[in-house]
């Protein structure tokens, strides 16, 4: 539950569920977000989930701090509101020329590629959030095994729908963008879709996510 | 955009810095990382449309910098530019000038050629009628980062055409008085992380001049200054964002999200820019110096009514 609210500037307000990161409380911030996008009160202009926080925004010359915390503060939760929520199954193409981190993953793990793969498609990941770009989705929780730090130096450049991994967590890249994290395929499916014009991502907070491999062949197949 | 489909058109001969169409931005979707985006001097972007007796939501050009260059086809149209924006209208090989917030008549094979914002970042163009746009998620936004929102996600380029359309019959010169006031202090309220600097810190970020940087643009605002050193963590776990958010990055220095930012973020956030300072504040331009003050949340309040109410002042003065 919100063990919290205060004011991130005048226009939102900054709901605390804790400070751990895990599924229990992630999963009470969604069930926040998914009633509150129910609830049109007046003035909401976003609503952004994360970890353990919701940041709610608000135009200020519809409502204020003080009207919609207390609004919040009342809000009648409906159990179960994650109806809304699915398990999406992502190819995953491990090529080298994908895999961009591989080898840097066996020498840091001290595990061999078969592995490292094998735990890694052996598990589901839950989707924490999604954001930073459009359409990026945070997974979790990796197996301890697979546990490694972010690149020293970020690459510039790393290639659109790259599956990157860090600590606790793995991501798609949308688009092509800057980034530090561990790069170990590569799907050939857009997770974010800017010619759709409703739900142009993929995957949403509270989203379960089931990698399978393929290989090259089936990617390229999938491409055309 | 396809070619000379359309009788009253711009050429663009030079598209200049950093143009894209934009509106009053896009609601709802920073839960899947899209920003807000829109026009980034709110006021300016209002009033452009106003004195075009447009919609209030109309799509508008914006441009940074050096503005574009646009040559017109079509029969005569009225215009105007908002901000404070240095521009000429080429005609039969004459240069003629003129001010910014009244409307001009643009006639056939005239050049709009808008040369430079002056001490400030943002400029706008608005039409008697309607840029012919793209709608993305509700909004004609161009969001350069994403690809979405008018013209495919991308900014003006060399060549392309801009169609217009509803053109209106050539409307009263609505001149409007307004003086864009520079920046003297840029407001804060603390933000969630405040305890995470020293006192000395804290005291430095509220007194001393920091220099905008030009690691600036419609995502955010890199500030030099004195460090800003962190007593408990450099990173939090990331979290969501708002225009106007101070960040305070691993190196000490403060970072400001501004409309395209990204949706959430992991640096601890010292403060954020209230809402009636954004508009003077995204119109700093690199090499100006800013100073932070402290105010509390009730005072920004009265202080955004008051903004609220000049703006409304300003469209309802229009003559």
């Amino acid at each position: 539950m919100i063990k919290n609210i205060s004011n991130l500037g005048d226009a939102a307000l900054y709901c605390d569920f804790g400070t751990e990161v895990n599924k229990e409380i992630n999963s009470n911030v969604i069930n926040y977000f998914n009633n509150l996008r129910d609830s049109n009160f007046l003035g909401i202009t976003n609503i952004t989930p994360s970890y353990n926080k919701l940041v709610i925004s608000f135009d200020l010359k519809l409502t204020s701090f003080a009207k919609l915390k207390k609004q919040v503060e009342n809000l009648e939760l409906k159990k179960n509101n994650n109806s809304k929520n699915n398990l999406i199954k992502i190819p995953v193409c491990c090529a080298e020329e994908f895999a961009l981190d591989i080898k840097r993953l066996q020498k840091l793990l001290k595990i061999n590629e078969a592995k490292i793969y094998e735990t890694f498609f052996s598990k589901n990941y839950y989707c924490y959030m999604t954001g930073f770009i459009a359409g990026m989705p945070f997974l979790g929780d990796m197996d301890k095994s697979l546990f490694a730090k972010r690149l020293e130096t970020p690459r510039v450049k790393v290639p659109k729908n790259s599956i990157g991994i860090t600590e606790q967590f793995c991501n798609i890249y949308t688009f092509e963008s800057p980034g530090g994290w561990n790069i170990i395929g590569k799907t050939p499916v857009d997770i974010f879709d800017n010619k759709k014009n409703t739900e142009p991502n993929l995957i949403n907070p509270g989203d379960t996510i089931s990698f399978y491999p393929i290989s090259k062949l089936e990617y390229e197949k999938k491409y055309e | 955009m396809k070619k000379n489909m359309n009788k009253n058109y711009f050429e663009v001969l030079r598209p200049g810095i950093n143009s894209t169409f934009q509106d009053n931005g896009r609601n709802n979707f920073y839960h899947i990382g899209i920003p807000f985006s829109g026009a980034m001097d709110n006021r300016n972007f209002l009033l452009a449309n106003a004195i075009s007796n447009n919609a209030i939501n109309n799509p508008v050009l914006e441009f940074a910098y050096q503005g574009p260059k646009l040559k017109y086809i079509g029969e005569n149209i009225s215009i105007n530019v908002t901000g404070d924006v240095n521009f000429k209208i080429i005609r039969k090989n004459k240069n003629l000038e003129f001010s910014c917030y009244e409307n001009i008549i643009l006639e056939n094979n005239d050049c709009l050629d808008i040369l430079s914002t002056n001490r400030s970042v943002y400029g706008y163009l608005s039409v008697g009628g309607t840029f012919e746009v793209d709608y993305y998620l509700n909004s004609c936004s161009t969001n350069t980062k994403a690809k979405i929102g008018a013209n495919s996600g991308e900014k003006l380029e060399k060549g392309q055409i801009i169609n217009l359309k509803n053109i209106k019959k050539i409307l009263p010169k609505n001149k409007i008085e307004y003086l864009n006031s520079k920046i003297e202090n840029i407001r804060i309220i603390k933000g969630p992380h405040f305890d995470y600097f020293s006192k000395d810190a804290i005291d430095s970020f509220l007194s001393d001049e920091f220099n905008v940087t030009k690691l600036s643009d419609r995502m955010g605002i890199r500030l030099k200054g004195p460090k800003i050193s962190n007593i408990k963590n450099t990173n939090i776990k990331s979290e969501g964002l708002v225009k106007g958010v101070i960040q305070i990055t691993a190196d000490g220095d403060p970072i400001i999200m501004l409309s395209d930012h990204g949706t959430i973020g992991g640096y601890p956030k010292i403060g954020v820019v209230i809402s009636a300072d954004y508009d003077k504040l995204v119109q700093t331009p690199p090499g100006s110096k800013i100073k932070f003050k402290e105010i509390n949340l009730k005072d920004a309040e009265t202080i955004f009514k008051l903004y609220e109410m000049e703006t409304q002042n300003l469209i309802s003065n229009i003559k």
